[in-house]
């Protein structure tokens, strides 16, 4: 990676930044699965403008702005692009009702181009000629179309380590009931082995995750099928809902929300008593985005630069090797620090967050503000109880209305 | 003279009653001298003292009077001798009068600038105000302080007056200190002073502002609220942070004679053209290259300057709203405040009626701000309501930057009342929550602890702590953190120990266990640091998220130290680099526990003890472990019956330490009733 000048002079390892910045050091590889199947034409609902929009259309108009941001924020993740219950095939597998859309010079699973984000903008005028849309689970015949395309997706995210990546599949689909039109044994076997498909996928680290489209008269019936392709039990199925959307824009605006993975910036412990530490994530919601990050080029050849940096002693002028130590300036000597005791010295209090205690909200005040604020909330990941706790303390804090002070 | 050095006298108050905070008062003074050293080396400051047996000052010996007042140090630039000086203050026997120290104090400023220097000379006074003050020989005390007050304003003077009282049943007349505030406020109309009242050693550091920062507006001009309706605001900023200095690389490359050396590094940077490495590329032929997935754009600073947004400096209302609208987590940077152009009443009464309006209609309005013209990016933030209480105040209002839609992330996250009924807190338990928040007040009737504008950056007073240490001996080690600052970074034990009872309580509704579905290797965040792991994308941040916990136990114990041996023990019992630890945890806590309890003198080590106990019981439940804590308390209260040590015994039961029972260790032999009653079955024994 080249260096930008203004980078370099940014304070290296402030602990304070690092509870602030969000840090992303995994990529994520990621599918978008659309089904292609005549039902998602036929299906609409009515936009701003008073024009029907087609499920296909709310699921491709997703994916195109969750490019346009992906390309910007994230560019180093990998996405592919394939639809199923199509006329046309294509992809390695070889595998019927399968349609992967790509672009040249890029792989079928790489990171976003402009050209992947141009070409797929024009889609829906391209796509009844050259992919087609055809249910491809029918009776009388041995297709499946939802296996095909989840075996497809999985070989699609073979490439690099589940440790390095996060791997998902994201599922757009307006059918609860895949199998519906197929009776008796055949039936059970096909979902048998569909279900198997998708859990071999989920055990290989990869996360599957469904955006059903639905509308307000006709419910997306996660129960029918999709509950146990997603091994969803209890509380999590209540929890499920459909996205059910009026207006294609309420509709586009969930789905956005939804295909946003949540990152967190950290887990932390917090500590609210000697005796009681609970564990808490903690969330960037509100950051300031950046225009990104520049790299120089040679404006003759446009090719990237090198960027070499040399310390250079400014008074013999001669070249300084290796981590200088640092100094400040006090009573006329120059005072040393090495970099150790500086992270010392910046190391005031032995956890992360403890609690001081509690003040009234109106100790708050509008100019008690320096930064963005970060989001907290509870988990039971890996201390069971601590939610519990949180939100006792939550409902008590609203109640007397009182904020907590921790360091 | 350089133009822009400040003038200060310190004036201190070192009487009897001010002893108990002498020490912070020292370090607060140190440090306001030793930033000057850093940040305006050209200062120059006096040192007043009163309160003391002695007098030594001019004014004594020219006209008489003005006792127990003694200038330590007249006004010079700021040195070494200086700080010195005020980390040795004496003490003083007598009760000082304020009003003669500030007197010799700005008769110091007037000898030393005369009419010069205006706007920079400053005296601070700082001292308890409980000492009845002289009555002058003609007029009132009041006509006294308007005189001087009158003095300081012809010649230009400010003061600071830090009102330090910790203790509030101070044994002095209350007829006193209501006549000494009512001097003081007599100062604050009628002269640039400002006077603040400080309650404890961690406010009082907070209290001095050490860093000496004019404020500069960041605009002049209109707020419009139409084309028509203009009115003229100054902002300035009301918060920002203090950064932890930015120190200078170290080269040592200059001979040791060289004596104007220096040492400074300069950071060079080469840009080479990757075809041949060895070809530098002249800055002009350089061209900045934007990222857009693989590809990299270039865009020549022509065109960057051609699409360049450059709008006009402008502050415009865009509109009303509601303050509920207004989510207190928008707010995304430092603030700034709003007010009237001084001296222009129709701007003043504008702002006012305007601030009153919101806030008497709960509204906050949205405006849209350039600051400077050609600045490339307009912000939009809130103007909330800034209502003032006092007359000679006018109102203003608050401004904070609100996010744009790029900046705002939407996660979704379950409501609490859709978790699953298992983590939702019962009735009882929701009390206890209940009642910590309630008790564990930092404003216990209005008088709130830790304000944020005085309380300092432990941080930062760590590291200049630090360089004063290190200015004396280069290789000193890093010292610990303050006493004082260390209320800052912990929950002052004074509180937590009066509200014991609601924390006790507190522990006993909830539980807390790890989870069992984790796999052992995975579990980090109650046990071990890992190796490195990867999980959840959390990379290098987690290490040092779990370094900053665990950072005790980094250091691998090998043994139950005196220091703080519940730590050590705790240290031993995670390790997971081998089975024994846990044992010799165990064995070398129970043997600690019998040192201290029959080494006690008069039970001054049982507290310990106990701690240690307790310790023990948790890790022995922790680890499946009942047995050994139940056999070694059995054996502990026999011995203390046999050794004369029933004291303790008594100790431990007047703390409800009992076996561990069935329910808190499935292994155990004992029940719950047994448990319970195991120390109350001792007592009347250990009474015989």
């Amino acid at each position: 990676m080249d260096i930008d000048p203004d980078d370099v002079f940014r304070d290296d390892e402030d602990p304070e930044n690092e509870l602030f910045q969000e840090r992303d050091s995994t990529k994520e590889m990621l599918v978008y699965l659309v089904d292609a199947s005549p039902k998602m034409f036929s299906t609409t609902c009515p936009s701003e403008d008073q024009k029907d929009v087609t499920h296909f259309q709310v699921a491709v108009s997703c994916i195109a702005q969750s490019l346009r941001t992906q390309i910007i924020n994230r560019s180093y993740d990998e996405v592919a692009i394939c639809f199923f219950n199509t006329r046309e095939r294509k992809n390695l597998q070889d595998s019927n009702n399968v349609y992967v859309f790509n672009v040249p010079e890029r792989e079928e699973l790489d990171r976003p181009t402009a050209r992947l984000i141009k070409e797929f903008d024009s889609i829906e005028e391209s796509f009844s000629k050259e992919i087609g849309s055809k249910y491809g689970i029918l009776p009388g015949f041995r297709d499946n179309s939802l296996y095909n395309a989840l075996w497809v997706a999985q070989a699609l995210l073979r490439k690099g380590s589940a440790k390095t990546a996060e791997k998902r599949i994201l599922l757009f689909t307006n059918e609860d009931d895949p199998f519906g039109n197929i009776k008796g044994m055949t039936k059970m076997d096909m979902t048998r082995t569909t279900l198997q498909r998708a859990k071999d996928a989920q055990d290989l680290g990869i996360s599957i995750e469904l955006l059903p489209l639905t509308r307000p008269d006709d419910e997306f019936n996660v129960s029918l099928f999709y509950a146990d392709l997603l091994g969803l039990e209890g509380t999590n199925l209540t929890q499920f809902k459909a996205l059910v959307g009026e207006r294609f824009e309420d509709m586009k605006d969930q789905l956005r929300k939804r295909m946003f993975r949540k990152r967190k910036i950290r887990r932390l412990k917090f500590i609210i008593t000697d005796a009681i530490s609970i564990e808490v994530n903690t969330y960037a919601l509100v950051r300031p985005t950046n225009p990104g990050t520049i790299t120089w080029l040679d404006s003759v050849t446009n090719l990237p630069l090198k960027t070499d940096r040399s310390f250079i002693c400014a008074d013999t002028g001669a070249l300084v090797q290796g981590t200088p130590k640092l100094f400040q300036t006090y009573k006329n000597e120059s005072i040393m620090f090495s970099t150790d005791e500086l992270s010392e010295i910046k190391r005031v209090s032995t956890g992360p967050l403890r609690l001081l205690g509690f003040k009234p909200l109106s100790c708050l005040k509008d100019y008690h503000n320096l930064k963005p604020s970060t989001f907290v909330f509870p988990s039971d990941e890996e201390v069971v109880g601590s939610t519990c706790i949180f939100i006792a303390l939550h409902r008590s804090m609203l109640r007397l209305k009182r904020c907590p002070l921790s360091f | 003279m350089a133009r822009n050095k400040e003038g200060l006298v310190l004036v201190l108050d070192v009487g009897p009653t001010m002893h108990a905070v002498l020490p912070e008062v020292e370090k607060v003074c140190s440090m306001l001298v030793q930033k000057k050293m850093i940040f305006s080396k050209n200062d120059e400051v006096g040192l007043v003292v009163f309160g003391t047996k002695d007098t030594n000052n001019e004014l004594t010996n020219e006209v008489g009077g003005y006792e127990h007042v003694m200038v330590l140090r007249n006004i010079k630039v700021v040195d070494g001798n200086l700080v010195e000086a005020l980390q040795q203050l004496p003490r003083g026997s007598i009760h000082g009068d304020f009003i003669d120290a500030v007197v010799v104090g700005m008769d110091m400023l007037i000898k030393k600038y005369g009419q010069t220097n205006k706007g920079k000379k400053r005296l601070c006074l700082l001292t308890n105000a409980a000492s009845p003050t002289k009555d002058p020989y003609d007029g009132t005390k009041e006509d006294q302080v308007n005189t001087i007050a009158e003095q300081m304003r012809a010649h230009g003077m400010k003061m600071d007056c830090i009102v330090v009282r910790v203790t509030q049943d101070l044994d002095v007349d209350k007829k006193i200190l209501e006549e000494n505030d009512y001097l003081l406020n007599a100062f604050s109309y009628k002269s640039s002073t400002k006077t603040v009242h400080v309650d404890s050693p961690t406010s009082l550091l907070g209290a001095l502002r050490t860093r000496n920062i004019s404020p500069v507006t960041i605009y002049r001009g209109d707020f419009e609220m139409s084309s028509k309706m203009k009115i003229k605001v100054w902002v300035y900023k009301k918060t920002s942070e203090e950064k932890f200095p930015t120190l200078k690389k170290y080269s040592d490359k200059a001979p040791p004679t060289d004596n104007f050396a220096t040492h400074e590094i300069k950071v060079d940077y080469e840009y080479k053209s990757i075809e041949d490495p060895n070809k530098s590329v002249p800055p002009e032929q350089r061209i900045k290259g934007y990222r857009y997935g693989p590809q990299v754009v270039p865009i020549s600073s022509a065109e960057l300057e051609a699409f360049k947004f450059k709008p006009e400096k402008s502050v415009k209302l865009l509109g009303f709203t509601d303050d509920s609208n207004i989510m207190r987590h928008y707010y995304m940077r430092d603030v700034n405040i709003f007010i009237a152009e001084p001296g222009n009443t129709k701007a003043i009464v504008a702002v006012s009626a305007l601030a009153r309006a919101l806030k008497e209609m709960n509204k906050v309005a949205i405006v849209r701000c350039v600051w400077r013209r050609g600045q490339g990016n307009a912000v939009v933030g809130v103007l909330t309501p800034n209502v003032s209480d006092k007359h000679h105040i006018p109102d203003s209002f608050y401004f904070n930057v609100l996010p744009f839609a790029e900046d705002i992330r939407e996660f979704q996250f379950p409501s609490f009342s859709n978790l699953p009924s298992s983590m939702q807190p019962n009735e009882q338990q929701q009390e206890a929550a209940d009642k910590l928040v309630q008790m564990l007040d930092l404003a216990p009737t209005g008088k709130e602890v830790l304000r944020p504008d005085l309380t300092p950056n432990p941080v930062l007073e760590r590291f200049y702590h630090c360089l004063e240490v290190k200015s004396k001996q280069q290789d000193a080690a890093v010292p610990p953190l303050d006493e004082t600052l260390r209320k800052i970074t912990e929950p002052d034990p004074e509180l937590i120990s009066q509200n014991k009872a609601v924390i006790d309580e507190f522990h006993r509704c909830f539980e807390l266990k790890e989870n069992p579905k984790l796999k052992k290797s995975s579990r980090r965040l109650l046990k071990e640091k890992p190796t490195g792991s990867n999980e959840e994308g959390l990379g290098s941040v987690a290490v040092q998220a779990i370094d900053a916990i665990e950072y005790t136990s980094r250091v691998k114990v090998e043994k139950i130290g005196d220091l703080d041996p519940v730590q050590d023990f705790e240290a031993m019992m995670s390790r997971r680099d081998g089975t024994e630890w846990v044992n010799k945890a165990i064995q070398d806590m129970k043997n600690k526990i019998f040192d201290m309890v029959e080494n006690s003198f008069e039970g001054d080590t049982y507290h310990k003890a106990l701690e240690c106990l307790v310790a023990l019981r948790k890790g022995c439940i922790l680890e499946q472990e009942p047995k050994q804590f139940n056999d070694f308390l059995h054996h502990l209260v026999k011995f203390c019956q046999e050794k004369d040590l029933k004291s303790f015994g008594e100790y431990l039961a007047s703390h409800e330490i009992t076996l561990i029972s069935k329910k808190e260790a499935p292994d155990s032999e004992i029940s719950e009733e047994d448990a319970k009653s195991f120390i109350v079955k001792r007592e009347p024994k250990a009474e015989n």
